[in-house]
């Protein structure tokens, strides 16, 4: 694939006298894109009043409004993500000291449900700007943020870590600053491990922007217009007509997000791969295509691109030897401050959580608590079993097949990018009108949305084993369950460890919403951790709350070190081919 | 835009360069001892010594990559501190970004230095012109070929004028045609003075690529690396490979490089790094010495070029053989010895049994882990056990490969079991 260079002579005059189809099609898309910005942000600085004197309105006319507003959401958030990844993942990369402290507590926040989140945070933001919709939407966008920032900071870590170390020792050879070595090795290199994560968030993001719209927190109930609130109002008046209509304004928004922005980023971001081998035909999309051929994009980018090296001359001290730093002496000394410094921050946290608990939890809460997450855990568990047996054969299948997993592999991850909360209500009303046992059959909703991500890995697992061993599986006749055991479960385990660990966290947190479902006046409840945090946060109860999350987030941390991981790095020694 | 400089000076100083690693026991692994070097203006200067003698952490620390324990290297009489602005480097492994293309590739190190866009441009395109890469400015790294992508490393480190270009292996990523192919076009642009550059340094283990390429050869030894010789070639280009002078000198390099390291006397120590080489290439350099036409012995210039071995690869197999008392190589020859011959010729059982019996008189270590597993009721030991003793003595990674390359050979010869999953040592055999 031959690809425009990315520097070439192009003069104002011939670009403005070549307008290509491509222009217009570019030209089109970024101005609908600034008049989406601008109408979807237009009703931000009003007074909080307007959303009661406005109240959601179920005629689906308003469906496009208030779709574009959830989008302008997660778009938002996906931007503050993306800042938090190039600040907090660097320093914890660049900073041995920071990255002590840095990446234990990214790995815990990873672990802690985010819907319990909202709850806290919603009261803090509306503070910041009180009686403004601004305040609202920040709860709302931080809540989104939480469930994307976690895991595109993790992998961006990982790859600051992993830069090969010729690519660096050229890049001081050469002479880079530590400005343009990391726009232009580092982040290039993390690109497309970054990209996929971006996806992944925005997966989960869509969970829980429909579940932060309609906050009610104690007394204070805060609809902000959008699709999350729609539903909400939709289920309060049992309206199933409207329920549909939402689906489908949600099936169009995830659509074009596919479309316009996660297929051109995947496109564009093949070629940061740093696999030099010219593989398999590289992922294309339309409107990257588009945007290559625009003679007027090329002319801007070759603008911008030129201030932006601009910066790179900016030279802060010169680049010296980094191997031999200040002295053992004063580095241990200095080693010394800093953990004492942390220690000191932890130990006053814990005094204030010990401070917290204290007066309003009592021992037999907290034992509670736990019941209630061993009863959560042993309904992930299942459900985790449940949909391992129904996926893995299937996703062998397809995989094997390659035409198959080229239709079904991006359905699955449009699957998983659904959120599977806007069909709660029609599970519920058929839970309602059978009269079948909540505590089972609200149980499945955990792991609506989060099975596709064992159904997808097992997939790109099944479609990477070697035809080598397939046919040699052929070759020597080996059938049956024969099979299975020894060529393709082997082959496919450190794909489908890998879905399984997003499944069980994704569904820990769905817990939050899922033990707990309501259909007009009518309301449904498993027993469990996740119905336990509903219920609190209801109530404004953030001592429960409190405890809620902490618990859930133990649970989670626990099963991850002494399941998932141990697993996925025997998985991974034992199974990786190649 | 090239600095002036007084002939008398010379362009690089290396004095009593020392670098060494703190090691876990609180000695240190010292890696390079006592190097001096001088380099001046029009000289190809080659650092020749197998891997582990330093030559890269040499051209390391002249690149101001890192910083000598001891010692002093200036460049144009100031102290390098870090990476110098007329010094240049090309990679063994290309070290290309693979997101630029070919011209965003060499034009990436004019950038760094902050030069206007049409300057860049042009320079870039000059290099490009220079080193044969025409055409293929828009190319991306990864639809080039192994040779086309160290041309775009050649020109990446020549486009920015520096005065000595330091080359790392340049060639040994390549296969044997096209290494030749750049060689020859490298030295033909160096000879016609059309290469923006004042001096080279190439760090190779590669004997006869020193000898066609170099003015100066400078040998290194093993643990620590320090300069034991230095040769002189004064042929013209194009030099010939079949001119006795040629295979005179790297008949000498030979001999230089066996002198020291591999004596006849040399035994392995519980502490020795040892090399993961496989039992089948044991086998099969010992089959091939004791078949005709070498009969039990051979020059080792002319068996690696009859294997088409480097010089390197050969070296570690002939000394695992003369370690296990199946060889010896003294003054660039290997002779197998009675048991060698034996080991050759014998049927895989018997050759096993004479390995184990070899492998556990001759290799402390292999001796060590056998004494273990027997003195305990359980005959299991951990990984870690060993890991742990050997990492007092040298860095956890050639602790990893030496225990390794036992755990290999103890399985080839049956002396012990290990179990991966298990990371144990045992005794048992799945029988």
């Amino acid at each position: 694939m031959l690809e425009q260079p990315e520097v070439r002579p192009v003069s104002a005059q011939k670009s403005l006298r070549d307008l290509s189809r491509w222009d217009l099609l570019a030209a089109i898309l970024v101005v609908g894109l600034l008049v989406f910005l601008a109408q979807a942000s237009r009703g931000l600085t009003q007074p909080l009043d307007v959303l009661e004197s406005s109240p959601i309105s179920l005629d689906p006319i308003h469906l496009p409004w208030y779709a574009a507003r959830t989008t302008l959401r997660m778009l938002v958030a996906l931007l503050l993500s993306l800042v938090f990844t190039f600040t907090y993942a660097t320093w914890a990369a660049k900073s041995r000291r920071a990255g002590l402290v840095l990446v234990p507590v990214l790995d815990i926040l990873q672990s802690v449900p985010v819907l319990g989140f909202i709850s806290v945070t919603v009261v803090f933001f509306m503070a910041l700007a009180p009686g403004r919709v601004l305040g609202a939407e920040f709860a709302a966008v931080f809540a989104i943020f939480t469930s994307q920032a976690w895991n595109m900071a993790f992998s961006f870590y990982q790859s600051l870590r992993t830069v090969p170390e010729e690519l660096i020792e050229a890049s001081r050879c050469f002479r880079f600053t530590a400005w343009m070595r990391f726009w232009r090795v580092e982040v290039p290199f993390a690109m497309p491990a970054l990209v996929w994560n971006m996806m992944m968030s925005m997966s989960g993001g869509w969970f829980f922007v429909v579940a932060s719209e309609a906050i009610s927190v104690g007394d204070t109930t805060i609809t902000l217009p959008g699709v999350g609130s729609y539903i909400a109002r939709a289920i309060a008046e049992r309206d199933l007509a409207a329920v549909a209509w939402a689906i489908g304004a949600m099936l169009v928004v995830i659509l074009a997000y596919d479309q316009l922005l996660f297929r051109p980023l995947v496109a564009w971001a093949d070629r940061f791969r740093f696999e030099q081998e010219a593989g398999v035909a590289p992922p294309r999309s339309w409107v990257l295509t588009a945007f290559r051929g625009s003679r007027l994009r090329a002319w801007l980018s070759a603008a911008l691109g030129a201030a932006w090296r601009r910066t790179f001359r900016v030279r802060a001290r010169p680049e010296g030897a980094s191997t031999t730093g200040p002295d053992e002496a004063a580095r241990s000394w200095r080693d010394r401050l800093w953990g004492t410094l942390v220690l000191v921050i932890a130990a006053l946290a814990l005094w204030r959580i010990a401070e917290f608990v204290v007066e309003g939890v009592s021992l037999s809460e907290v034992a509670t608590a736990v019941g209630l997450g061993l009863a959560t855990l042993a309904r992930v568990l299942v459900l985790i079993a449940l949909a391992s047996v129904i996926w893995v054969p299937v996703g062998v299948r397809v995989g094997l097949n390659l035409r198959l997993a080229r239709i079904v592999q991006p359905a699955a991850q449009f699957m998983a990018a659904f959120p599977a909360n806007v069909l709660f209500p029609i599970v519920v009303s058929a839970i309602v009108a059978f009269r079948l046992n909540p505590d089972v059959w609200l149980s499945p909703l955990m792991i609506l949305g989060t099975q596709w991500y064992i159904l997808f890995n097992v997939i790109a697992g099944a479609s990477a084993l070697p035809s080598e061993l397939r046919d040699v599986g052929t070759n020597l006749g080996v059938g049956g369950w024969l099979w299975w055991r020894k060529i393709a479960l082997p082959g496919i385990f450190p794909y489908y460890v890998t879905g399984a660990i997003a499944a069980s966290g994704g569904s820990w947190n769905a817990s939050i919403v899922a033990e707990v479902a309501s259909w007009g006046d009518q309301r449904l409840q498993a027993r469990g951790l996740g119905a336990y945090i509903a219920r609190a946060t209801e109530a404004g109860d953030y001592h429960r709350i409190v405890l809620g999350i902490a618990v859930m987030s133990l649970f989670v941390v626990i099963i991850n070190r002494a399941f998932w991981r141990p697993l996925y790095w025997h998985a991974e020694r034992k199974f990786r081919l190649g | 835009m090239r600095q002036v400089t007084i002939p008398s000076v010379p362009l690089l100083e290396v004095h009593a360069v020392r670098r060494a690693f703190p090691k876990p026991d609180g000695s240190e692994l010292l890696v390079l001892d006592g190097v001096d070097l001088s380099v001046t203006e029009g000289q190809i200067v080659g650092l020749l010594g197998r891997s582990g003698s330093g030559k890269s952490t040499l051209l390391r620390l002249i690149a101001g990559l890192a910083r000598p324990t001891s010692g002093r290297i200036s460049y144009l009489g100031r102290p390098v501190s870090g990476p110098a602005a007329g010094i240049a480097m090309v990679f063994q492994g290309f070290a290309l970004f693979p997101w630029l293309t070919v011209l965003e590739n060499v034009q990436i190190g004019l950038e760094a230095l902050g030069l206007p866009e049409p300057e860049i441009r042009q320079r870039a395109l000059a290099a490009i012109d220079l080193i044969g890469l025409d055409g293929f400015e828009s190319a991306y790294p990864r639809e080039l070929s192994g040779g086309m992508r160290q041309r775009v490393g050649f020109a990446r480190g020549l486009v920015v004028h520096p005065n000595i270009l330091l080359m790392d292996e340049p060639f040994s990523a390549l296969d044997v045609l096209t290494a030749e192919t750049l060689r020859t076009d490298f030295l033909d642009l160096w000879g016609r003075g059309q290469l923006p550059i004042k001096a080279v340094i190439l760090v190779t283990h590669n004997i006869e690529e020193a000898v066609l390429m170099c003015d100066r050869v400078l040998v290194f030894s093993t643990n620590p690396g320090r300069i034991v010789s230095e040769i002189k070639v004064d042929l013209p280009h194009p030099r010939d490979r079949v001119d006795p002078v040629f295979s005179d000198l790297v008949e000498r390099i030979y001999v230089a490089l066996t002198a020291r390291p591999v004596s006849p006397a040399r035994t392995a120590r519980l502490d020795s790094i040892l090399p993961r080489i496989s039992t089948t290439l044991l086998a099969g350099l010992a089959d091939t010495l004791a078949a005709p036409p070498y009969e039990g012995a051979a020059d080792l210039p002319a068996l690696a070029s009859a294997l088409h071995m480097e010089v390197d690869d050969l070296f570690h197999v002939a000394e695992t053989l003369q370690s296990l008392r199946f060889a010896e190589v003294e003054g660039g020859d290997i002779r197998l010895t009675e048991a060698g011959k034996r080991f050759a010729v014998a049927p895989l059982d018997e050759a096993k049994a004479l390995f184990q019996r070899h492998l556990l008189a001759h290799v402390p270590l292999a001796a060590h882990i056998r004494r273990v597993l027997d003195e305990r009721e359980s005959h299991t030991a951990p990984r870690t056990r060993f890991l742990d003793e050997l990492e007092d003595h040298m860095t956890p990674q050639a602790a990893e490969q030496t225990l390794d390359a036992v755990v290999g050979w103890g399985r080839y010869a049956e002396a012990f079991a290990y179990d991966d999953d298990l990371q144990q040592f045992s005794l048992e055999n799945p029988s």
